[in-house]
């Protein structure tokens, strides 16, 4: 896959590096001169300097034939307009915009963006979640916010252990989709029984979430 | 008329006397409120200091019941962000921003946002005026400065 990173910062520099190591082919494009040559040091051409919202960068950096854009810069209007740039001229299929701050997500999905991330956000929420329970932790919020993965530890309480999957009544907007046991993940089935310690990663509707937690609860 | 002018700099100072003046209620946003000191002290409308592409500074500045939404800050891209913001999530009718960048401007005209690309515009008026020809025409520029026509682009009280 071709990825074009626009952004240089901490966030674009770890994000380039492990899209190289998965073996892809990336472009990381940085506006401050003296970063891009810090940054070349290490990354070599991969670093390139230019300003990701003009289109002639665009050109150059060939945005007409990348597979996804990840706008990371620290300036939520500039990530907006990279991505819907992108799309409106270069017809750029997949497009993800880092939004600093977390009422943006929302504003962006309604004019166009594909994905947002918000560590503002996710952090928030981890805090949160943190005081109302050590036992369900949310991973990643999808598109739209109504929809998340969370993972649920099983604590030996748990009314629902030696339980068979097939037998737990999930809330309607909820499945399972792994189970990360002793270190390993695994795809379970209907007869999968559940054990304390297991880490039960789960698709759920934002609103069902404390109905989920009350399934998997202690026993009171 | 009610109008939210965002960015205090030049053109935001002077459209925001002149509406004024006019009668109209006029709210002035910048970052920093050392850009007010353009308005002067007769100013009769309201200043207030915020990023004007979040949500509370906009709704402070009484974004809900505007007519018009003007983006003149010294950034495109956040002129592009406000002015979609307006237009998209607050459905403010009328909504018009300045964009220097012309490939910019033309991009989100097609959008339907009324841009006026200051650049395009006073490039052909120099390039009038060098060669002596009747000043007002726009030669070779992009849709956005070409279909710009005062009469539309200004709104009337």
């Amino acid at each position: 896959m071709y990825c074009i990173v626009v952004g240089g910062g901490n966030v674009g520099y770890y994000l380039t590096k492990d899209l190289v190591s998965a073996g892809h082919e990336v472009l990381l494009l940085e506006k401050d001169r003296g970063r891009v040559a810090r940054l070349a040091e290490e990354l070599g051409e991969v670093a390139m300097q230019g300003d990701g919202c003009e289109v002639r960068m665009m050109e150059e950096a060939g945005f007409s034939r990348a597979d996804v854009i990840v706008a990371v810069t620290g300036d939520d209007e500039d990530n907006l307009v990279i991505c819907q740039m992108a799309k409106q001229k270069f017809d750029v299929s997949r497009t993800i915009a880092r939004v600093n701050s977390p009422t943006n997500e929302a504003i962006f999905s309604k004019l166009g963006i594909d994905t947002t991330v918000s560590s503002t956000r996710i952090i928030f929420n981890l805090i949160e979640q943190e005081i109302q329970t050590d036992e369900v932790i949310p991973l990643a919020a999808l598109r739209g916010g109504n929809l998340e993965i969370v993972a649920i530890e099983l604590s030996p309480k748990s009314r629902v252990l030696n339980h068979a999957i097939g037998d737990v009544i999930l809330p309607s907007e909820a499945h399972i989709i792994s189970i990360i046991r002793e270190g390993k993940g695994m795809l379970p089935g209907a007869e999968t029984r559940l054990m304390a310690g297991d880490s039960v990663l789960t698709l759920v509707g934002t609103e069902q979430e404390s109905a989920l937690r009350d399934i998997f609860a202690e026993m009171g | 008329m009610r109008v939210i002018i965002l960015g205090c700099g030049r053109v935001g100072s002077t459209l925001a006397k002149m509406m004024a003046d006019e009668d109209h209620d006029v709210t002035v946003i910048d970052q920093t409120s050392d850009a007010f000191r353009r308005l002067g002290s007769k100013f009769r409308g309201t200043r207030l200091v915020g990023p004007g592409t979040d949500l509370d500074v906009l709704r402070r500045a009484g974004i809900e019941s505007a007519d018009v939404f003007v983006a003149v800050t010294q950034g495109d891209n956040t002129n592009i962000m406000a002015t979609q913001i307006a237009k998209e999530v607050f459905n403010i009718p009328k909504v018009l921003t300045r964009i220097y960048d012309p490939i910019r401007a033309d991009a989100y005209q097609q959008r339907g946002i009324d841009t006026i690309c200051t650049t395009t515009i006073a490039a052909g008026l120099m390039h009038d005026i060098a060669l002596g020809r009747p000043a007002g025409n726009v030669p070779e520029a992009p849709p956005a400065a070409a279909a710009y026509q005062p009469a539309d682009g200004v709104p009337k009280g």
